[in-house]
């Protein structure tokens, strides 16, 4: 399980960039980013190498930040292995409430976040099929 | 040629309405005074005495009546006839805190139906005529006009009129409507479907408070270059003083003519209580003075007017006042219901948001929209669209059902809303209540 922060942006120019200034300011590295946006708002997600010095330094200018538990995977970087991996998901029952992929990958590994509602189900059947999720050690983030 | 349903009195001489407001004014607070505790209680403290009060100019040595008196007096207190003389009993829109609840005598009524006879005639309408009158669904159980007079006078609800195909089968000559439903007629007049009176009887007329007579002209305009095919007039009323028809359009259009025989009118300077001159815009301030059940007296009705009595060319001698121009405190008038910040504020607090927000009032397509700004917190966030789209959804419902009307909900990053001392900024009203 890795922690995620997600911040509450409304669409106006620049914002992103201020947001990621105040990061670079604080020596905050950005492992994984994705953006849900609709007409009003956005829900920017990330990972990154200090979860709570991030909150910290993002709240300190105002912004709202949530802190949530995500999965990350290493998906075989090959054509075809995000789909079996997507595929044991859809079979064994579990929603995908949105999912991302970290930037870099590994040697022969892609790395893929999943947010869903049932976090131990999806160990339990990632294990099962010998895929194990990734820690927050192994991706040197804390 | 200009129809007048009481000749006499509207087109009376200055001096002849002097006289009888003197004598009705008289009678009025001689009445209350023995017959309302709070009226004696409050001329007492005023040190103001009936006899003090000898003609017509002596009405500002009275004390205020504010809508806190009504709340104070809440529901009979400020009634001056045994309950067995009240004939009916109305209820403001408003949420209970804030409601206006009052009583009608018999005589009171046929007042009232004297004031909206003298506005369908004033507008074209006559004894021949079919007036419309399309209520809210929700006023048809909760208040209701009456103004039987002359005219046939129907009444249902909005649902009804927008599923009612078979209007000109009626020869409708008027509408008498709230301003949210003028939409539903400018389609059926547009339409073709409204009426099947022609030119020369002259064109079909929509009343209404709260109806914006501009929009409604420039909708016509627009209209295929064909003639305007409806025309709007503006009626004024609060359910404190009688309801619609304390004041009325005429075919000139600069200004409602207040039935000044029955209700007195008075602009104040809102802070000083001070009378202003006519032509100085201030608080419009009313006074019942042939009311029975329920005679108000100097009433504060918060609104912002000006009143004239340049003659008009309609030949009515009644003074004029503008529409209100705007509101001494911040209540909002949305879709004809009362909205208070404060009700807001406590939707917002219970539901664990800060009491950061603001309140857009605009309108588009002829309907009010409120729309209510807050700001998000680190506690409440989601990391999901639909979480954030729950929340939303969760307080307009909680706001919805609070107030009375639909409010959107537009959350917002935090520290966004300005900073305020004053409660101003937390309403921005982009509606142009101004001509």
């Amino acid at each position: 399980m890795v922690q995620q922060i997600s911040v509450f942006i409304q669409n106006e120019p620049g914002k992103l960039a201020l947001l990621t200034s105040a990061l670079a300011k604080g020596g905050i590295d950005i492992r994984a980013l994705s953006i849900a946006d609709t007409t009003d708002f956005g829900i920017l997600r990330m990972l990154v190498n200090n979860a709570s010095l991030a909150k910290n330094i993002l709240e300190k200018q105002h912004y709202a930040v949530g802190i949530t538990p995500v999965t990350v995977v290493a998906v075989p970087d090959v054509p075809g292995g995000l789909a079996k991996v997507l595929t044991l998901l859809s079979d064994g029952g579990i929603d995908i409430e949105y999912m991302y992929s970290l930037i870099g990958r590994g040697e022969d590994k892609a790395y893929m976040v999943f947010r869903i509602s049932d976090e131990p189900k999806l160990v339990e059947l990632l294990s099962a099929h010998g895929i194990s999720a990734v820690t927050q050690e192994e991706l040197g983030i804390r | 040629m200009e129809h007048y349903y009481q000749r006499e009195i509207e087109t009376a001489p200055r001096e002849t309405i002097r006289a009888l407001q003197t004598e009705r004014l008289i009678a009025t607070v001689r009445r209350v005074y023995d017959n309302v505790p709070h009226y004696q209680k409050r001329m007492d403290e005023a040190g103001v005495t009936p006899a003090d009060i000898q003609s017509v100019d002596d009405l500002k040595k009275l004390p205020f009546t504010y809508k806190q008196d009504l709340r104070d007096t809440y529901p009979y207190g400020m009634f001056a006839v045994p309950m067995k003389d009240v004939v009916r009993l109305h209820a403001s829109s408003a949420r209970p805190a804030s409601r206006s609840f009052v009583g009608y005598t018999k005589q009171d009524l046929d007042v009232w139906a004297d004031c909206c006879a003298r506005s369908i005639y004033a507008a074209g309408g006559g004894p021949e005529d079919i007036i419309q009158r399309i209520l809210w669904l929700r006023a048809v159980h909760g208040r209701a006009w009456h103004g039987r007079r002359g005219a046939q006078d129907w009444r249902y609800d909005h649902s009804g009129f927008e599923r009612q195909h078979t209007a000109p089968d009626y020869d409708s000559k008027g509408f008498r409507l709230k301003h949210p439903l003028l939409h539903a007629v400018l389609r059926a007049a547009h339409g073709g479907g409204l009426t099947r009176k022609r030119a020369e009887q002259g064109r079909p007329f929509a009343q209404g408070g709260h109806l914006w007579r501009r929009t409604l002209d420039e909708r016509n305009a627009q209209a295929d270059r064909r003639p305007a095919r409806i025309k709007a007039f503006d009626i004024y009323g609060l359910t404190e003083i009688i309801g619609p028809g304390v004041a009325f359009e005429c075919a000139e259009q600069t200004g409602m003519h207040v039935n000044e025989d029955h209700f007195l009118i008075e602009v104040i300077d809102p802070d000083t209580g001070e009378v202003l001159p006519e032509g100085t815009q201030g608080e419009i301030v009313f006074s019942c003075i042939t009311k029975q059940a329920f005679p108000i007296l100097r009433y504060r009705t918060r609104d912002i007017g000006v009143i004239t009595r340049k003659p008009c060319s309609c030949g009515r001698t009644l003074v004029k006042m503008t529409k209100p121009r705007g509101r001494t405190d911040d209540m909002l008038i949305v879709r004809g219901v009362n909205v208070f910040p404060s009700q807001i504020e406590t939707v917002l607090l219970e539901k664990g948001y800060s009491a950061n927000y603001r309140i857009v009032v605009d309108r588009s397509a002829n309907i009010d929209s409120i729309e209510v700004e807050v700001e998000i917190s680190g506690e409440l966030m989601s990391d999901t669209v639909r979480g954030i789209d729950r929340m939303e959804r969760e307080l307009e419902a909680a706001l919805g059902s609070l107030l009375g009307i639909a409010a959107k909900v537009k959350l917002l990053e935090p520290n966004t809303i300005e900073r305020s001392i004053g409660k101003a900024v937390r309403v921005v009203d982009k509606r142009k209540l101004l001509d």
